[in-house]
């Protein structure tokens, strides 16, 4: 019985090592926050059309980037998601591994919330506050910088409850937290005269004072699962969260998202541009494999129909925040064409 | 003791805090239509090609019927609302039904279709039906048909079958566990297929004929080191060789499957060894003294009285794979997979996979989907433990 099993399972590899051939199925890694949006474009391509459904990864941002500028072929994904636009280091390893084509897609706007607990009353605050009571380091007299040593809300700002600052957020790996320091940290360090001017004078400086964050407790690294966080809110009313707009809308029963700058985080507000914390997102597609991997064209121009990522679409009952019209529409005629990205 | 009800006290816990949420997930919210197969609108020439009928617009006949239920309805912003109420897969469900049977083209049907999540939610009472408009994701007019619809029998929670038939799916009404199943299978497959007869063979080799020496202490020392070696570490291995090296397709159950053999090997070759030393040395004696061959008294004598005990080892390590995620991740079967898998190297998803993936996912409904796929891998990781029991006690020799 046993040499038989034996025999079998030689059987059995040499038979899987036959039967590697070529791809008829797209392959998508890339941003945990593109990812509900990637797979709901998938699922419809795939009910609506003779090709395979995908097969979508949520591998972040850069670890994304990184396995889809490994090389042409089979093996290497066909599209990246992106939460951010591609670095210039990661075009020129694309480059490096032959990767020469690279066709950008702007998909639409993701908005980052702070928001705490429905139980708590909810905070009105502005970038400088979110930056004072986040950073590692803060702006003193003229020109010099203390320790980060405010314990409460009220401490950053008179107008504010006095409970203690707590932030849970995404660690540095994510595109989440990348966007977050960019938008709303750097935002509101740059109110600063000084440290503006600073931006032109030292830019190493500036860089280290506006995107450290702090590292004595007040910020929590709570990892990538958003609704790890959004439970933690609920538990603790204290606390504040930092994660992307479509899990506050899938929550509102649960958390409410801070008023910043004065504009609440609404739908709207996010996709006119007045709510500050907001970034586009992207995907990336390797022109090599169009043609080779069958489905390609046809996914993009789903993702890029009116009834994905319009106003109305279904990736905005997702969470996604469209463009407006025109955009959409230089965007459509861009991706298209196949045109291929330029830095 | 007091240990014992401590674990047994937090089990209880976990357990009702799992089904507590996890057995709305098996019960669905349908909705009765009556859905008029328009045949100017499937299929205007009449030529029930199968193409032709794939592509009509179900969702719009779904639109049709819910319109024709609620006569009432006229502002285009409140038709919007009351599309609303049935799930986007309600027209997948009639495209298939017309797929399988077209005779249906130009009748009219009464069909239960899958209510949206949000509905489902309010139905089922996960939300309450007093909370603010915005919590309950419903408008005050979609609340009103809700009702409408259940006083009249038209809304009714029925045995969730799609969690079981369908794979992964954005909607939380439309996705199931079938694709992680059959991927966890396959891997489970590959997994027992390579690291059974090895791990047998080098258990029974290690045991009865290896000379001790110094080569082979080491080799001993290294199976149980590779026992206790945290298992993503054998994910990056899989990803380095099998994947880089030999450059097998990412997301199979295949690679899955070997990565997995390589971390229940030394499980199996262990617990083969302890079973092995426990036949007593006098079965051996007597089956040497009566002619026959060392090989012939271990393969003959030895190794089926000690079976029991092998397999009850290989089966508790196969269960700890089923269970395993980490060593899935590097080699990219943490995927969205919509298609159920048809052979080795087809892109899978396993099932301890799919709980991540929907614990992740933002949509309320996910959440009692996720303890649903809890408890479907406890059921088969109970079964796979009572199994190894049962053959303990049933093969089980007493000396």
């Amino acid at each position: 019985m046993l040499k038989k099993t034996l025999t079998l399972a030689a059987m059995a590899v040499i038979g899987f090592g036959g039967a590697a051939q070529a791809r008829d199925q797209i392959r998508i890694v890339g941003s945990s926050t593109v990812f509900p949006f990637a797979t709901a474009v998938a699922e419809t391509f795939g009910k609506t059309t003779a090709f395979k459904t995908p097969v979508v990864e949520s591998t972040g941002s850069g670890g994304g980037l990184k396995l889809f500028c490994s090389g042409i072929g089979d093996q290497y994904p066909d599209i990246a998601n992106a939460s951010r636009r591609i670095k210039p280091s990661e075009v020129e390893r694309c480059a490096g591994n032959g990767i020469k084509d690279i066709v950008e897609v702007k998909i639409g706007y993701d908005g980052i919330v702070l928001a705490n607990s429905r139980k708590a009353v909810a905070l009105n605050l502005s970038l400088r506050d979110v930056f004072l009571a986040l950073a590692k380091d803060v702006p003193a007299a003229d020109g010099k910088t203390t320790p980060n040593s405010y314990v409460t809300w009220k401490d950053v700002n008179p107008t504010l409850p006095g409970i203690k600052i707590e932030v849970l957020g995404p660690p540095p790996t994510s595109g989440t937290r990348d966007a977050f320091v960019e938008l709303a940290m750097e935002g509101g360090c740059k109110s600063f005269k000084w440290i503006k001017a600073l931006k032109k004078s030292d830019k190493k400086a500036y860089k280290v004072l506006c995107h450290t964050i702090r590292e004595d407790g007040a910020f929590i690294e709570a990892g990538e699962n958003d609704n790890l966080i959004v439970q933690k809110l609920d538990a603790n009313p204290k606390a504040l969260g930092i994660f992307g707009y479509s899990f506050l809308d899938q929550n509102t029963d649960k958390v409410q998202g801070s008023v910043i700058n004065g504009q609440e985080p609404t739908f709207e507000n996010i996709a006119e541009g007045r709510y500050p914390i907001s970034r586009p997102l992207y995907f990336y597609v390797k022109k090599a494999h169009v043609g080779r991997v069958a489905g390609i064209p046809e996914y993009i121009a789903e993702f890029t129909s009116k009834k994905a990522w319009g106003a109305e679409g279904y990736l905005a009952d997702k969470g996604l925040i469209p463009m407006s019209g025109e955009e959409r529409t230089e965007w459509r005629q861009k991706v298209k064409a196949l045109v291929s990205l330029t830095m | 003791m007091v240990a014992i009800s401590c674990g047994i006290v937090f089990l209880a816990i976990l357990f009702s805090s799992i089904t507590g949420k996890g057995l709305t997930a098996f019960q669905q919210t349908e909705i009765r239509l009556e859905v008029f197969f328009d045949e100017q609108a499937i299929d205007p020439q009449g030529s029930r090609d199968a193409a032709i009928l794939g592509r009509a617009d179900y969702q719009g006949l779904i639109k049709e019927s819910l319109r024709r239920a609620f006569p009432g309805v006229k502002a285009r912003r409140d038709k919007k609302e009351l599309y609303r109420l049935a799930s986007i897969g309600a027209g997948y469900q009639l495209r298939r039904m017309v797929m399988e049977n077209p005779g249906l083209v130009g009748k009219s049907v009464t069909v239960w279709v899958l209510a949206s999540d949000d509905v489902d939610m309010i139905a089922k009472g996960v939300i309450p039906v007093d909370a603010r408009p915005e919590v309950r994701r419903l408008s005050d007019r979609q609340m009103e048909w809700v009702g409408t619809l259940r006083q009249s029998g038209r809304l009714e929670t029925r045995f969730n079958t799609t969690l079981f038939t369908a794979g992964d799916s954005r909607e939380p009404e439309l996705a199931g566990v079938a694709a992680a199943a059959a991927g966890s299978l396959m891997a489970i497959l590959v997994c027992l297929a390579l690291s059974f007869p090895f791990g047998v063979m080098t258990a029974v080799y290690l045991e009865e004929f290896a000379p001790k020496n110094l080569w082979i202490g080491f080799v001993e020392v290294n199976i149980n080191n590779l026992a206790a070696v945290p298992s993503i570490v054998f994910g990056l291995l899989g990803m380095a060789v099998f994947l880089n090296f030999f450059g097998l397709p990412r997301s199979a159950p295949l690679v899955g499957g070997l990565v997995l053999a390589l971390m229940t090997l030394p499980t199996i070759i262990i617990a083969g060894r302890v079973a092995l030393g426990a036949v007593p040395p006098s079965i051996r004696e007597a089956a040497l003294a009566v002619g026959a061959s060392p090989v012939q008294a271990v393969f003959h004598h030895v190794l089926p009285l000690a079976m029991p005990g092998i397999l009850t080892g290989a089966i508790i390590g196969m269960a700890r794979a089923l269970g395993e995620t980490a060593p899935l991740i590097m080699i990219g079967m943490i995927a969205f997979v919509v298609d159920i898998p048809g052979n080795f190297t087809d892109p899978a998803t396993a099932l301890p996979a799919q709980i991540y993936l929907w614990a992740d996912s933002p949509e309320r409904a996910f959440e009692s989907r996720t303890a649903a796929a809890i408890i479907i891998l406890l059921v088969f990781l109970v079964f796979m433990n009572l199994l190894a029991i049962v053959l303990r006690r049933k093969f089980e020799t007493r000396w």
